[in-house]
């Protein structure tokens, strides 16, 4: 076992003793097994939501975009806050993917394929906002550059919501790709295992015929490599994208060259605060308390610390720029004193409360190893990060330049329908994966199985190889 | 002549290794091995050669990187040099920060989805294609290695047994 030497001082991954057939036994559980009550329910809620926010859809792009609460002065407000907000949640399945792939962080294992799951049905999310906020929506494809009836009359790429175009398109398809392909191994485990014909053929038809060869794995390996070296550009550079769609402009308070690293550190937070969210559930109702441990869930809240401290460093920067700059309308900002005690005064509280203060507590490392404390922190984490995007969309556009023009936003209930609707929809497309889907990548479990799992350590301190 | 391979499964894959460095010091070819997850040194022991995919990659970033600048250019310079904003639409070089976005993600683009569609190919992986692990157990916790016979039947399943195969079958290939 000298090959899987690793320091005494390295906690075990997986717990309770586990066997390459318990991995494999353990993962498909949840594929072979049935639906329990909750899972319906759970569903049922998930799937009306969503119906409700087609509904809105519906009614929004047959009516007109009058029926949201925009006005003249702030054209952009919900549509757009959650647009960024699910692209940000987002960004967390490919950082766990690809950057810790690249770190060769071998907790990661157990927690990608989840994330990237993540990662599709949010952008999913995203993908909607950008098409249902705009006037026409049914000349969408007048975005790409095809040639066409009017001379060949093309796009102009210098805006940032045709780059966000580009951007989304091509992360939503790597993404996807790079999931996929990581999934072959696993459906085939599920294909092997299957023993009802239409499972069978189901899981056949899923794993592309995966065979498992060496030379499969050799190639497997590359790809996966490869992909996560051009995953993790691509996740920096697509919250940059995002963020250049308020950078770009003259706005005061969007016009900011901060923007990019921190809108994109602002994903990783929030993303990781979904994955919690989510993971801490699901390693309970999918009985994988041996695979996503307390030391999976400490990583995570150590990776939301740094990322949640990226943030609040960027707050101080905008908040001490606002003041050096000089300029007067800055003062309106969502990060200057104006912002604190205006009429949105408690946007602005609820964005220092939920990202400056709560998360500040995962410096303990008893709150930190606390499953409880973990999720609310998630939770708040999420809150934070929406009115965020709030703050900076609605209090810099309420605000801007002349004064005659300054207007309060108020949303209706179709703007709030919609964004239930995209929640709704995450659900449950998330729910029918957790369901069918090899919700943690076994074939990857089982490389660190002899180094990091507990019966291996154990006979490793044992006999001091 | 007969067509008739060898296949030894093992349990664990550091004695599949130590196994596939004895057959490989016998001096017998192995066809093929069979694994549930990335043995890591398999593919040097049994002697495979690196893959070229990443070569491939570059490759495609490269093309992706032509067809974003040279798409840009023609449309925003070349076919309909407007002016949009104040940006200057004399040169492409003029204008090349705003493409700079594009083309960064076009050449991702491209180096992502035509190496994992190379990688489906090379491969031989699409949704209708039929598995071909011999043994439904190589996708769970077992390890299939093959070697071809050529008549050294006695000796080959010696030697397999030997190295700690649980099982050693022979049969035809087809």
């Amino acid at each position: 076992m000298a090959s899987h030497y690793e320091a005494p001082i390295r906690e075990p991954l997986v717990t309770g003793d586990k066997t390459y057939h318990d991995v494999t036994v353990d993962v498909a559980a949840p594929v072979e097994g049935r639906a329990n009550k909750q899972w319906w329910i759970v569903f049922s809620i998930a799937l009306v939501a969503f119906l409700w926010g087609l509904g809105c859809i519906i009614y929004t792009v047959s009516t007109g975009i009058g029926v949201w609460g925009l006005n003249k002065t702030v054209g952009w407000a919900w549509d757009i806050t959650n647009f960024v907000w699910w692209v940000g949640i987002g960004h967390a399945g490919t950082l766990i993917s690809a950057v810790l792939l690249l770190f060769r962080q071998k907790w990661r294992m157990a927690i990608n394929r989840s994330a990237e799951a993540m990662t599709i049905f949010s952008v999913v999310q995203a993908g909607l906002f950008p098409i249902i906020h705009m006037g026409r929506p049914w000349l969408a494809y007048w975005v790409l550059p095809i040639p066409n009836q009017f001379g060949s009359l093309w796009v102009n790429f210098n805006s940032p919501l045709l780059w966000d175009v580009f951007a989304i398109s091509t992360y939503l398809s790597v993404s996807l790709v790079f999931w996929w392909t990581g999934l072959l191994p696993d459906f085939a485990m599920l294909r092997d295992r299957a023993v009802k014909p239409f499972q069978k053929k189901i899981y056949s038809l899923l794993s592309f015929g995966w065979s498992g060869r060496a030379k499969d794995w050799q190639r497997f390996e590359e790809v996966s490599l490869v992909l996560a070296g051009l995953a993790t550009p691509l996740v920096l550079s697509v919250h940059t994208i995002v963020s250049f769609d308020f950078a770009t402009s003259v706005i005061p308070g969007w016009h900011s060259t901060i923007f990019p690293p921190y809108f994109v550190a602002g994903a990783i937070f929030s993303g990781f605060a979904m994955v919690l969210t989510l993971l801490i559930i699901m390693r309970k109702v999918s009985n994988l308390e041996n695979y996503i441990t307390i030391v999976h869930i400490e990583n995570m809240n150590k990776v939301i610390l740094l990322t949640g401290g990226v943030v609040s460093v960027a707050y101080i920067t905008e908040f001490f720029i606002g003041w050096y700059s000089g300029t007067n309308y800055e003062d309106y900002t969502y990060m200057s004193i104006g912002a604190a005690t205006g009429p949105y005064w408690w946007a602005f509280w609820a964005l220092i409360i939920c990202n400056f203060i709560v998360p500040q507590t995962l410096w303990v490392k008893k709150l930190r190893t606390n499953y409880m404390w973990s999720f609310i922190v998630s939770i708040v984490i999420n809150i934070g990060m929406w009115f965020e995007r709030f703050d900076i969309i609605v209090i810099d556009l309420s605000k801007g330049h002349l004064p005659s023009s300054w207007t309060m936003f108020s949303p209706t209930f179709i703007d709030i329908g919609v964004f239930i609707g995209t929640i709704g929809f995450f659900f449950v497309l998330f729910l029918l994966y957790a369901r069918t889907f090899p919700v943690i990548a076994q074939a990857e479990v089982k490389t660190i199985l002899k180094s990091s799992g507990e019966k291996y350590k154990k006979l490793r301190d044992g006999n001091h190889e | 002549m007969s067509n008739k391979v060898i296949q030894a499964i093992y349990n664990d894959d550091d004695v599949l290794l130590h196994a596939v460095k004895k057959v490989k010091a016998e001096k017998h070819h192995i066809e093929e091995i069979f694994t549930p997850f990335p043995v890591h040194g398999l593919d040097k022991a049994m002697g495979l050669e690196h893959t070229r995919l990443a070569i491939c990659s570059f490759i495609f970033g490269c093309v992706g990187i032509s067809v974003a600048a040279t798409m840009m250019y023609y449309m925003m310079i070349v076919d309909w040099p407007q002016n949009i904003g104040g940006k200057p639409s004399f040169s492409f070089i003029e204008n090349l920060p705003t493409f700079i976005p594009i083309m960064f993600e076009m050449t991702v683009f491209f180096a992502a989805h035509l190496m994992v569609i190379t990688f489906y190919m090379r491969s031989r992986l699409w949704p209708f294609k039929e598995a071909e692990n011999p043994d439904v157990r190589t996708t769970d916790d077992h390890f299939l290695m093959e070697i071809a016979l050529h008549g050294n039947e006695k000796e080959l399943t010696a030697l397999l047994e030997e190295t700690g195969a649980v099982e050693v079958i022979v049969s035809e290939k087809h």
